[in-house]
């Protein structure tokens, strides 16, 4: 028995519908894969050929501008679309990738709806050629903390329980402990914060469905919220200078491929 | 308009896969490599009796997709 968390059927659709939307988020995606792929400033290591998971046509564009070649794969064929060729719709659980080729793998903010993280962390390692580096970033602990207690809060309020309504993140020593169980050396896992400002608070559950990112955990109340619930906790999210903030706290993880 | 379009007798053209991914691609469930079929435009996995669609040049390698092969 697997201990699933997410309805992958459920990633799909998501990421399916969110092809046509992604672009009104390309902001914030955009600035999420710079501030990943600026790690690559960090070593002298050059790169040939990488392997975009997820990326949303946000992050292949990039690589190939720093002279690397890019393959993208994403659950949605219609998201896999958005990068340009070569593209191929795949599971992050089952890679259909060789071993060893590729020297470089980006997921940017992509791997957060996988049930076996370890087990995709340990395929991804062997798509890798040895001392190919793995770049990955996912919303850490942390993320979106003032939207998950409001609508604890006011869910609690107004019907006396709560249901998951914001995915469970990973703290950082989970994520470097994972790389290194899953084989990568030099394992480290920082974290950087993306703060947004929203103007009208409910644009942030526009912005996140437009990216795909609904919520698909398994034992998600289906049942349609009560119509008081993300209005009063939307007016719980702390707010600055009139306007409602959140903030989304990325993991940053880097790890390396043995060498032969 | 180009001479090359004239061509009638050929199979429905499938929109191409790029070469670069038929060296790299396995099948996900068996890591085995694949056969690529032309005509139906499919990447065969024969270990795991699976054919896997390519659709607008993307190739799907999702088992749930994959077309299952006839029992031989």
């Amino acid at each position: 028995m697997s201990m699933n968390v997410f309805d992958r059927a459920a990633v799909r659709r998501h990421r399916d519908r969110a092809a046509a939307t992604v672009h009104q988020v390309a902001d914030i995606l955009a600035d999420a894969a710079e501030r990943l792929l600026d790690r690559l400033d960090d070593t002298t290591h050059r790169f040939g050929c990488a392997l975009d998971v997820g990326g949303r046509g946000v992050v292949a564009p990039r690589l190939r501008g720093r002279g690397i070649a890019a393959v993208s794969c994403d659950l949605s064929p219609r998201m896999a679309a958005r990068a340009g060729a070569p593209a191929v719709a795949a599971d992050e659980e089952f890679l259909p990738f060789a071993p060893a080729s590729f020297d470089l793998v980006v997921a940017s903010l992509s791997l957060h709806w996988v049930n076996d993280l370890p087990g995709a962390l340990i395929q991804l390692r062997q798509v890798l050629r040895p001392d190919g580096l793995l770049l990955a970033s996912l919303p850490a602990l942390g993320s979106f903390a003032e939207l998950r207690t409001a609508l604890t809060q006011a869910e609690a309020a107004l019907t006396g329980g709560a249901a998951p309504r914001v995915s469970p993140f990973p703290d950082l020593r989970d994520c470097a402990s994972l790389l290194q169980r899953a084989g990568f050396l030099f394992p480290v896992a920082d974290a950087e914060d993306i703060r947004v400002l929203y103007a009208e608070p409910l644009q942030l559950l526009r912005d996140l469905r437009a990216a795909g990112e609904a919520n698909a955990i398994i034992e998600r109340d289906r049942r349609i919220p009560p119509r008081a619930l993300f209005p009063a906790a939307l007016a719980m999210l702390p707010a600055e200078a009139g306007r409602m903030r959140a903030t989304l706290r990325l993991a940053v993880l880097t790890g390396w491929a043995p060498g032969k | 308009m180009p001479e090359t379009t004239a061509s009638t007798a050929e199979p429905p053209v499938h929109a191409p896969v790029d070469p670069r991914l038929l060296e790299i691609l396995v099948c996900p469930v068996t890591k085995q490599k694949l056969h690529y079929d032309r005509v139906h435009n499919e990447l065969v996995s024969r270990a795991a009796g699976l054919a896997y669609p390519i659709r607008d040049g993307i190739p799907i390698m999702l088992p749930d997709e994959a077309r299952p092969l006839d029992e031989g």
